[in-house]
């Protein structure tokens, strides 16, 4: 069989001829269109018979014109005049095409092709039709192009190479990075687990810069198992042996290493960081030499957990779990020089101010005394009464820590149920500002350098949050700092550093702040978006 | 059909088949640009402005970049002398995975000739004037389209395929026949943009992006 292609004219006139006389060339295509085309089976007969037109012509046309109304021209003015005389010989083609061919618009996907772009595949034909009337074999590449349901005569073709990358100058990354704009920033609206945190000028890690295994810390809310003295030596606790790190060497000594059936309750160095106080709970406070690693003494006479220490100079304050608060002077033999009753409930905040002029303590009991820091003036067997006593948390209050900028400043952190911050002015007694945050508090730390503190938290979030004094607000949070709760937590002595414990027996050191002295010196270490103090970044 | 178009010097009454092919070409620079600054592809500030068509367009001044697109336009330059290329497509893909997030469709017809029977009066040149408000319009509305196209947040590359008939000639090192990197039927939206055309081409625009839901 010969297939002629038609040219393109022929197509336009077809339709028109379908009710008229038609022309042998109409006819004869026709003849083959009708030889696949089921619906016009009556000129069959007539496709054999090309040469005596005129005779078979009425025949047909009166067939032809009925089939013309009922089948061709109802299928739209597209098939008719694409599908049947473009393709006229092509055999039945599948359903599919038919499909596609006649309704372009409608359901264009099928196994082959998944999006099909009706404007490409009518354009494919039209170019077909009007501009490429030499193709090659074209019964064959168009039966294929049927069968395979690719629209003729297009390639796809790409560059062979990829496209370059965007230069990595790590300079230009790196201050990318700090003016990228925020709802494009990773970590603030996506909220990703790594990266930093923080707002345009500041931008604070939200990975440790160290990590440090601490294998059998004990996951207890009310201990305090963490000191960080003022010698940058990092005292911890764990299980019933004490280690001191030294931050500058990395160096872990062992200090003390107790019996297997106890564990260390609450561990402090002294201000000038020579001795370290340790608390058990069999109630004894026991006092370690620090470069001798020896014990000095034990100090017993608590019936209970001694859960918090402070030192105040030359006084070891503790704070016991039946309530009771003892100082202790480690200079004389008769140790406890004073008791200051006012909790109902475990003592597990203790804090002396800086100038030992004020003691704030936190119990289980929802209360936070602040006592005047006078020792001895009254027989040690006579209770004092705390200057002031709040009682506004509604949950323990094991968080307290004194502002080094501003000394009447008290923060103090309630615990699951209470979840909030109140900042006192221990001068006045009044609660100046108060903020709610998200989890139990397990701690607070001030900042020396700027004006913010910064809170660790326990259930649910485990978070670490730092937040501005006085406005509250929210200035960085690292999510999941730890895998359980953030329980411990100490300030390096440059104020720089945060170290955090918890009892997944990690103690991870965070970088918070930055010294505006040293300013210069780290600049140097290529630490990711820390920002100085003073410098308002162009970020 | 193209090759046999007015073949006179180029006046300003008629733009020859070369002129339009010149255009074209030089609009799919400025429209691969535009699109790859708008979509963050490459970092903002490997961009310079320069002015084009009436107002500013940023143009890539990676060197890198620039001489690939160079390379890939000549060659489709080449393509639309022949009347070979049908559409281009410029696919923002992801970088990782690799799943195609958005189509840059622009579709190359030639213009019908004016059918024969109006006379033998040509009918007149389209002014260069109007074609390139045309592309202005076309390069604004590239623009415009941020507005509504899914936020982009991972790293992404482009690839630039091509559309051509068989017959085309392509350099065989150069060109690798490839799949379509097209968006999956139910997740894909298609927005088609303004057209614009010379006397011999014309050229449509249409994005389609990968929407989720």
């Amino acid at each position: 069989m010969a297939y002629t292609p038609k040219t393109p004219t022929r197509h336009g006139r077809s339709r028109s001829e379908t009710k008229t006389p038609l022309s042998s060339s109409f006819f004869g295509s026709n003849n083959l269109a009708d030889a696949s085309n089921p619906f016009i089976v009556a000129s069959r007969p007539a496709s054999r018979a090309a040469s005596p037109v005129k005779k078979s012509s009425t025949q047909v046309q009166a067939s032809l014109k009925k089939q013309a109304s009922v089948g061709l021209i109802r299928k739209g003015g597209v098939e008719s005049r694409l599908d049947v005389v473009t393709r006229d010989y092509v055999p039945p083609p599948p359903k599919s095409e038919k499909r596609s061919r006649s309704q372009p618009s409608r359901d264009n996907r099928d196994r082959f092709i998944t999006t099909r772009d009706p404007a490409d595949e009518v354009a494919a034909t039209l170019d077909l039709m009007s501009l490429n009337p030499e193709s090659a074999s074209p019964g064959h590449t168009a039966r294929l192009a049927a069968a395979t349901g690719v629209p003729l005569n297009r390639r796809i073709l790409a560059y062979h190479e990829p496209p370059p990358a965007a230069s990595s100058d790590p300079l230009m990354t790196q201050a990318r990075e700090l003016v990228r704009p925020l709802y494009a920033r990773a970590g603030s609206a996506s909220g990703s687990s790594s990266g930093s945190t923080g707002t345009k000028d500041r931008k604070i890690s939200t990975s440790a810069q160290r990590v440090l295994d601490a294998p059998g810390m004990i996951d207890d809310f009310y201990l305090n198992l963490i000191s960080w003295s003022s010698l940058n030596v990092v005292g911890i606790a764990l299980g019933s042996s004490a280690y001191a790190w030294k931050a500058e060497t990395g160096e872990v000594t062992l200090i003390s290493e107790g019996p297997e059936d106890t564990y260390i309750s609450s561990l402090d160095y002294s201000n000038d960081g020579q001795y370290l106080g340790i608390g058990y709970p069999n109630g004894a406070v026991e006092l370690w030499d620090v470069e001798t690693q020896q014990k000095l003494r034990t100090m017993a006479g608590h019936s209970a957990q001694v859960g918090v220490l402070s030192w105040n100079g030359h006084i070891l304050s503790s704070g016991c779990q039946d309530g009771s608060i003892w100082h202790h002077d480690v200079r004389v033999a008769r140790h406890k020089v004073m008791e200051l009753l006012g909790h109902q409930g475990e003592v597990c905040g203790l804090k002396w101010r800086s100038d030992g002029e004020l003691l704030a303590s936190g119990g289980n009991d929802n209360v936070l005394n602040i006592w005047d820091g006078r020792v001895g003036d009254v027989g040690p067997s006579t209770p004092s009464s705390a200057r002031w006593t709040k009682r506004n948390h509604t949950a323990a209050v094991k968080a307290v820590a004194w502002c080094p900028w501003q000394p009447a400043l008290l923060a103090s952190g309630g615990g699951t149920s209470d979840a909030t911050v109140h900042i006192w002015n221990t001068t006045t007694g009044a609660r100046l500002h108060s903020l709610v945050t998200p989890a139990q508090i397990s701690s607070i730390q001030w900042s020396p350098h700027r004006k913010e503190f910064l809170t660790t938290h326990g259930y649910p979030t485990n978070a670490i949050m730092v937040h501005s004094y006085p406005s509250m607000d929210k200035v960085a949070e690292i999510k999941d700092a730890h895998d359980s709760r953030v329980l411990f937590s100490a300030i390096s002595p440059n104020g720089e550093l945060v170290c955090t414990a918890a009892g997944d027996e990690n103690l991870k050191f965070w970088k918070i702040w930055e010294a505006p002295k040293m300013k210069k010196k780290e600049a140097k270490d290529s630490r990711k978006g820390s920002t100085a103090v003073g410098i308002l970044g162009i970020r | 059909m193209a090759p046999t178009k007015q073949k006179q010097a180029p006046t300003r009454q008629a733009i020859t088949l070369k002129g339009s092919t010149a255009l074209v070409t030089e609009f799919f620079k400025f429209a691969a640009n535009t699109v790859l600054f708008q979509r963050g592809v490459y970092p903002a500030d490997d961009f310079q402005m320069v002015k084009k068509y009436g107002q500013t367009v940023l143009v890539t001044q990676d060197l890198a970049l620039e001489n690939y697109l160079e390379k890939i336009l000549k060659q489709v330059n080449q393509w639309l002398l022949t009347g070979s290329i049908t559409q281009l497509v410029l696919a923002i893909i992801s970088k990782e995975n690799r799943t195609p997030l958005e189509r840059w469709v622009f579709d190359i017809n030639l213009v019908e000739p004016p059918a024969a029977t109006e006379g033998s009066q040509p009918a007149p040149a389209k002014p260069e004037s109007d074609i390139q408000a045309e592309i202005r319009n076309i390069l604004k509305q590239i623009v415009a389209t941020v507005t509504f196209l899914p936020v982009i947040d991972e790293p992404t590359v482009f690839n630039i395929l091509a559309y051509t008939k068989e017959s085309a000639d392509v350099p065989a090192n150069e060109w690798v026949d490839t799949d379509p990197l097209a968006i999956e039927a139910s997740k894909s939206q298609q927005v088609k943009l303004r057209s614009f055309s010379t006397d011999v081409h014309r050229i449509e625009a249409m994005v389609a992006y990968r929407y989720e839901g």
